[in-house]
């Protein structure tokens, strides 16, 4: 049985924790729901972009595209190239060990060589740690502007153009809600075919034509791919944490309850036991009379 | 009258979303105005001045780049990057192209060059667009 100062000290300290996982669950809140609007804002944009890219590839579907825009061009996959994106920071619950479950899944049922670029610590830490061949790294901001993504997508589409890379593919954390987030592979490159968009369809005038207009929208595509597979996996990480953090703060909770009972038994049975002591003495003083 | 229903949406953003009369845009091959029941066109769109016409009524917004699609009164731009006259700063894009012109003048790469004379046409585009809406404010005063 502990003594009481053991458990005083201990209630002191979860309770110190759970000031600590408090605080932590707050701020993740507070982000979470600047990450979750930014990646409502940005839908539309991709949603649209993808619908006007899918029209157009349906327009110039009979001419041979496929030597003016290799982006657009299947050719087999000798080595391929994956994006990592994860957080830079864990304690996030199991958000980050499930990404990196996928990546070193990915990577073992790959039959062509893998080659990693990762967005975020966590992923690179762990590409680093299980030696697999990390050709780049780069970090963005907690909010980040397209601009600062357009790095890592010209750095993708220059490797899959000069075709050192034949496949090109993310994995990042799929935001469905607060409390569910998926880890999810997605092929970037080559573009795919897209689904035709039966609203859209019928004849449109091309300025200046079809095809230079595919030359400027394929780029912009694969920048939105990117950018939404990032803002959707920092409202993943600021969500998972902030579940995290409130378990954490509710288990620490139950904690100091528990530990609080147990503090009021010790005491209670010290004080019997003092109080016995005393009875005991003063019954032995009297049988001397 | 029919009116156009517009959307300019950037990636991080929707700047608009309403009714106009019409929409005036940089394209490629030079500046064309979509009215109501336009024909269906999808072009891709330079940087510079983006006007619209709501009742009467003119609004500038500046544009770096996009493409427009127009298809049954509907028109979406997606804009690379688009701000209202009435959100452009002056000063903060007078110092940009201030700041650009030195970089043109230092710059050695030709991605340099390239991205400075970006950033100045962008700088040109702003200034001149806020300079419109500030004169535009002094009339009707």
């Amino acid at each position: 049985m502990p003594s009481t100062k053991d458990l005083r000290d201990r209630i002191r300290s979860v309770s110190n924790t759970a000031k600590v996982t408090g605080a932590m669950q707050l701020i993740a809140a507070s982000k979470m729901n600047r990450a979750q609007i930014a990646v409502q804002k940005s839908r539309s944009y991709s949603d649209q972009i993808t619908s006007v890219l899918s029209v157009i590839s349906d327009e110039v579907k009979g001419l041979d595209l496929l030597e003016i825009l290799p982006l657009l061009k299947t050719r087999t996959v000798k080595k391929t190239l994956m994006l990592l994106i994860t957080p830079d920071r864990g304690l996030a619950g199991p958000l980050v060990s499930n990404l990196n479950k996928e990546a070193g899944e990915f990577i073992t049922k790959s039959k062509a060589p893998v080659s990693v670029v990762t967005i975020g610590k966590k992923g690179e830490r762990f590409i680093a740690r299980t030696s697999q061949d990390l050709l780049a790294s780069y970090s963005v901001p907690d909010r980040p502007k397209l601009e600062d993504i357009l790095s890592v997508s010209k750095f993708l589409i220059s490797q899959y153009e000069n075709e050192n890379f034949d496949k090109v593919v993310i994995i990042y954390s799929r935001f469905l809600n607060t409390a569910v987030q998926v880890p999810e592979t997605k092929i970037i490159l080559p573009v795919s075919s897209l689904e035709k968009n039966e609203i859209y369809s019928g004849e449109f005038i091309y300025e200046p034509d079809p095809v230079s207009v595919l030359k400027q929208l394929i780029p912009r595509y694969v920048e939105t791919l990117i950018f939404q597979s990032v803002l959707e996996a920092i409202a993943s990480e600021h969500s998972s944490r902030m579940v995290a953090m409130q378990n954490a703060t509710d288990n620490a909770n139950e904690l100091i309850d528990e530990l609080t009972l147990d503090l009021n038994k010790a005491r209670q049975e010290s004080i019997t036991s003092e109080l016995l002591d005393i009875v005991g003495g003063v019954t032995a003083l009297e049988s001397k009379k | 009258m029919s009116k156009l229903n517009l959307k300019i949406t950037t990636a991080e953003s929707e700047v608009f979303s309403g009714e106009v009369d019409s929409i005036t845009l940089p394209a490629s091959e030079g500046e064309i105005t979509v009215l109501p029941s336009h024909v269906k066109i999808i072009s891709s769109i330079s940087p510079g001045e983006l006007r619209l016409k709501i009742d009467n009524e003119e609004q500038f917004l500046s544009i770096s780049g996009g493409f427009v699609q127009v298809n049954n009164d509907l028109a979406i731009i997606l804009a690379d990057s688009a701000e209202r006259d009435s959100e452009i700063d002056i000063e903060r894009a007078e110092e940009a192209l201030k700041r650009a012109k030195e970089r043109l003048d230092n710059s050695e790469s030709e991605v340099d060059l390239l991205r400075s004379i970006q950033s100045m046409r962008r700088a040109t585009i702003r200034v001149k667009i806020g300079k419109k809406r500030n004169s535009n404010r002094r009339r009707n005063q």
